[in-house]
């Protein structure tokens, strides 16, 4: 299917739920309510127009200062159909995400590692903690308002003060 | 499978800790595995001992400057990571490169992922006790690396691919390095194959090992060579082809029973077919400019800037203060050695990426380690970790 074909047919399943349906390059985007995420990804992994069966990736994105602060991006592909998809949730400082690890194991590592580089926490992930950083890490290092260089410390003398 | 974990005689159970500092972990990977004697139980990785933030730096830096830290992502094939990070920026910018810097690319991934599968094979090899094919298969990695050296000057970070075309021009010379290797590789690879594909312990210690099936595989996130060796045909360069990948003849080598053998015929058979993509696109690559005819992109060769003051404001503009990209996001993924190698950019309109996401296949591919090796021996996890054959450049970023 081209990407058009799949903006339209998620547009009319969910119609009032796509809060914004994007084409850029070719590339399909939706913008979807939070609570419908889950519904969003069962219906993509099973429609059989859809199949998407290969989980790409999930990534965290801070537009700090805005509100609601970060915005949560899934990759789909369809290995039998050959198209590819980008679903994005938004969300606030604080608020969680509901994990897809139950439809694609594949999403295990990259949402633990959204949350240990923005602190979004997925519920209902079953391993929900850092995945590069240390265990007691302080901060999320990928959040905007985190310094390049990182907070000073007794390892870190090129480091920011902390206020 | 059922009668083995019948067999598991219960003990008090133990948990080893491999790595970050072990000579067949391939880099700092940590391992802690649960086992009932030598049964291994559960196998937890745990990454990061090389986390270097790669993508809050890239956020800091302008979209050209980024191009020498990709080098250092998977730095066993480099060539292909500059590749997907320029294709990405390409894409964003919406330009098209010339016909024969899409051939330069094409051979210069091709010979990246021979390098890269040479060096897979042989620390592989070396981690079951076979000393003799590290050595051979870096002897042939020498070559291709003599061939960067004359392409580029550089051997491991290489940073010859650049947003709009490469840095230099395919030489004759470079050209008759390649077909030398194409003439002499085929020979060498079979020499490869009577050390291991017939070799009784190679055989032992990788059939049935590490058996994972097709959908498994791709509910785990395995992609490339990995997942292909359990019999999905899904390579990037067939079902999404980009640079002139469509109008080469290769075939895509699959495996049958998804086992750490499988993996290792799938790399060997993906280094023969990578030999016939090189033949080809040196038959067929065609003279021309090797960058795109946008000063902003790329900036006039040095020598102008002397003789020409447009060339030198160019030239200055492109320094200090890059180029900029429309607002938008996009997704590209290429078919790297060791998997999907996807880059994701937005970009709010100005010269640095907003956010760029790196989606490596090592990290996604290592999350299936568990699974392949539960249940087994201890000594079936180094088997399985090698036909992973993870980078930590890259997993870790």
């Amino acid at each position: 299917m081209t990407a058009q074909e799949i903006l339209k047919k998620v547009k009319d399943n969910f119609r009032h739920s796509v809060l914004e349906a994007a084409l850029f390059r070719n590339e399909a985007t939706v913008l979807v309510d939070k609570n419908v995420l889950r519904a969003v990804c069962n219906y993509l992994k099973t429609d059989p127009d859809m199949q998407m069966n290969y989980f790409v990736d999930c990534l965290g994105v801070d537009y700090h200062p805005a509100a609601p602060r970060f915005e949560v991006v899934y990759h789909f592909y369809s290995i039998p159909k050959k198209h590819r998809i980008r679903v994005k949730v938004k969300i606030g400082e604080g608020e969680s995400v509901p994990t897809v690890t139950d439809m694609w194991s594949a999403a295990n590592w990259p949402e633990r590692e959204a949350y240990d580089m923005f602190g979004i926490v997925f519920e209902g992930h079953p391993n929900m903690k850092r995945i590069y950083l240390a265990d007691d890490w302080e901060g999320f290092p990928m959040r905007k308002d985190y310094p390049l260089r990182g907070y000073k410390d007794r390892y870190n003398p090129f480091g920011e003060d902390k206020e | 499978m059922a009668e083995r974990e019948d067999n598991i005689i219960s003990t008090k159970e133990i948990t080893l800790h491999m790595g970050p500092q072990h000579p067949s972990s391939h880099g700092v990977l940590h391992l802690v595995i649960d086992m009932q004697g030598e049964r291994v139980m559960h196998v937890e990785p745990d990454i990061g001992y090389l986390h270097r933030g790669t993508e809050k730096i890239a956020e800091n830096l302008l979209y050209h400057q980024f191009v020498p830290y990709t080098d250092r992502l998977d730095y066993m094939c480099a060539m292909s990571n500059n590749l997907a990070y320029v294709t990405a920026v390409e894409k964003l910018i919406g330009i098209e490169i010339t016909e024969r810097a899409k051939f330069i690319r094409v051979v210069s991934a091709e010979l990246s992922r021979i390098a890269g599968h040479l060096l897979g094979l042989g620390a592989w090899a070396v981690d079951l006790g076979a000393m003799t094919v590290l050595l051979y298969a870096v002897r042939e990695r020498e070559i291709i690396l003599d061939i960067f050296e004359q392409l580029c000057g550089a051997r491991m970070t290489l940073s010859y691919l650049r947003v709009g075309g490469v840095r230099y021009d395919f030489t004759q010379g470079c050209k008759d390095a390649c077909s030398e290797l194409v003439k002499i590789m085929p020979a060498r690879l079979d020499e490869y194959e009577t050390l291991l594909t017939g070799n009784r312990i190679w055989i032992d210690r990788n059939k049935g090992v590490g058996v994972i099936s097709a959908g498994d595989a791709a509910n785990l996130g395995l992609s490339g060579p990995s997942l292909r060796a359990s019999g999905v045909k899904w390579d990037i360069r067939k079902d999404e082809p980009y640079l002139v990948y469509d109008r080469l003849y290769f075939d895509v080598p699959t495996g049958e029973n998804g086992d750490s053998f499988d993996r290792y015929m799938v790399r060997m058979n993906e280094m023969r077919q990578s030999l016939r993509i090189i033949e080809q696109a040196l038959r067929d690559m065609p003279d021309g400019p090797f960058n795109v005819d946008i000063p902003e992109i790329c900036p006039p060769p040095k020598p102008d800037v002397y003789k020409n003051m447009e060339a030198l404001i160019h030239h200055f503009k492109y320094v200090s203060s890059g180029f900029k990209a429309p607002k938008g996001e996009v997704y590209s993924a290429i078919e790297s050695p060791k998997g999907e190698l996807g880059v994701y950019i937005v970009s709010d309109g100005s010269e640095k990426p907003y956010r760029l996401k790196l989606r490596v296949p090592s990290f996604m591919n290592l999350q299936s380690i568990n699974h392949m090796s539960k249940g087994r021996y201890f000594a079936d996890v180094i088997s399985v970790l090698s036909s992973l054959d993870p980078v930590f450049g890259e997993c870790d970023k």
